[in-house]
């Protein structure tokens, strides 16, 4: 089992939406978010192109959060989501500091805290609350290793890309461009 | 012309607008710990070299402090955790993976060794110490007799810590201005640079003194080859290393590097040394206290430079 998710930037019309979801479904302390939109505007005018990117964490699948974890908090748990056991975090910050994506960030109580891919909502049966929240319908959740998930069958069709995957993290959101 | 921008308002606390969760603890634990490992080494080789008392400063006067040392280091690596009472899940677990880790368990080796180092030369400080209990008595017989294994261990694992200090920081490669395999050696030779100048501090008698600064411009020597080999690394590499680099070489923190770390930490102490060697009467402190500076300011801009360093927005 391997879950990803896929965004498309074509859809994607950067209403925050799924920043909004996430922040009431998991209860994100204010001032927090565990996803974000990025917007990137190339060319001159009246030349434009426009991506929205609705971005959280990569999920990857050589993680260096957990490769570098001195306490083994941060961990893959089924389906390769990474996840932190705030039991066993000690809150020193080298995850947040390995994170090329900059997806990591120290909770108010002390633990470090990130996106779940909403484990507790998979487990349900029910997609991640930014998915299910999304207007457009842009992002697609599932498992890659079934080739007939929402994921699978979208990538099969469409070009897509990674966010800097020469850091060697072998990320888990894909971009539909 | 290509715009990046988040617009849904990241701006979570002590991530945006740049990383800064790193403060002054770690930058300063890592300036002890290299401090303290230049001191063990120094010690643990001229105790394996048999000159013990040729060198009585670096063996048996300037270990004392080392305790002390790590210490204030370990207490200020206690303040940069977030979630303090947890600490104890660091002796929990060993995973190779983690240079935290491997930190976590050299200091639990290093802390006892340089204690127990101190207990059996306490004797140079205070020449009427006690131990009362006779076990005790027996303990320091014993540890004195085992001097050499001891020194050995402690030789080595010093070395452990003066690179982890390093490697604490290359195996980042989220932050391309630590991620160089040059910050283990360079951080090793800044901490026994750092450990020459105490002893130079510690040393009565003339001759170690000299012996001190001659190995402390070795080492200087060493460490501005590295430093250069580090920056030439950086301008052959990615773009994001280049301008890593550039943080230095122009960007915002070219200018307390070059006169805090190079010249007043590197440059002036090394000419201080050679006026000394050369019979001119400098008083120690200036050129040791100079690279103490000097080596303070390289954890310091290094770590704060780096986590400005980034590959993304």
């Amino acid at each position: 089992m391997r879950y990803a998710m896929a965004i498309d930037t074509r859809k994607c019309v950067g209403c925050s939406d799924c920043v909004v979801a996430c922040q009431t479904e998991n209860n994100v302390p204010i001032g927090y978010c565990r996803d974000w939109v990025v917007e990137v505007t190339d060319g001159t005018y009246p030349q434009l192109e426009l991506e929205n990117r609705s971005e959280r964490c990569n999920h990857c699948a050589n993680s260096p959060c957990v490769r570098c974890c001195p306490t083994g908090a941060s961990h893959y748990a089924d389906g390769g989501i990474v996840l932190v056991a705030h039991n066993k975090c000690i809150g020193c910050g080298a995850c947040i500091t390995s994170c090329p994506y900059d997806a990591r960030y120290s909770h108010p109580d002390g633990y470090v805290d990130k996106c779940t891919f909403c484990i507790h909502r998979i487990k349900k049966g029910l997609e991640p609350a930014c998915v299910a929240a999304c207007p457009t319908k842009c992002m697609y959740f599932g498992d890659l290793d079934d080739p007939k998930s929402p994921v699978s069958e979208v990538l099969k069709v469409r070009k897509y890309k990674t966010l800097i995957p020469e850091a060697g993290t072998d990320p888990q959101l894909y971009f539909l461009i | 012309m290509r715009e990046e921008i988040i617009v849904s308002g990241r701006n979570n606390y002590l991530i945006d607008p740049h990383l800064h969760i790193w403060h002054w603890q770690i930058p300063l634990y890592l300036f002890l710990g290299g401090l303290a490992a230049g001191i063990l080494f120094f010690a643990a080789f001229f105790t394996l070299m048999g000159k013990e008392d040729k060198y009585k400063a670096a063996v048996k006067i300037a270990p004392h402090i080392v305790p002390w040392i790590l210490v204030i280091g370990l207490f200020a690596l206690l303040l940069d955790l977030k979630h303090k009472l947890y600490f104890w899940r660091l002796y929990t677990t060993i995973r190779l993976e983690s240079p935290m880790s491997w930190g976590a368990w050299v200091l639990m080796l290093v802390t006892p060794l340089s204690f127990i180092w101190s207990a059996i030369h306490i004797k140079e400080i205070f020449p009427k110490w006690n131990w009362k209990f006779k076990i005790l008595t027996d303990l320091e017989t014993f540890l004195i007799k085992q001097k050499t294994p001891i020194a050995w261990v402690m030789g080595i694992s010093s070395i452990i810590l003066g690179v982890y200090t390093g490697i604490l920081f290359s195996a980042f490669n989220a932050r391309p201005l630590w991620n160089t395999s040059i910050l283990g050696p360079l951080f090793l030779a800044s901490g026994l640079s750092a450990g020459a100048a105490v002893i130079m501090l510690f040393a009565t008698k003339h001759k170690e003194r000299t012996m001190f600064a001659r190995i402390d411009i070795g080492i200087i020597a060493v460490e501005l080859f590295l430093i250069i080999h580090m920056f030439m690394g950086f301008l052959a590499s990615t773009q994001v290393q280049i301008d890593a680099a550039g943080l230095f070489l122009g960007g915002p923190w070219t200018a307390p590097f070059w006169i805090f770390v190079v010249i007043l930490g590197m440059i002036v102490p090394v000419f201080l040394e050679v006026l000394e060697l050369r019979k001119f009467k400098i008083p120690v402190v200036i050129p040791a206290g100079l690279v103490l500076f000097g080596s303070l300011m390289l954890r310091f801009l290094i770590s704060y430079a780096g986590q400005e360093s980034r590959w993304l927005y």
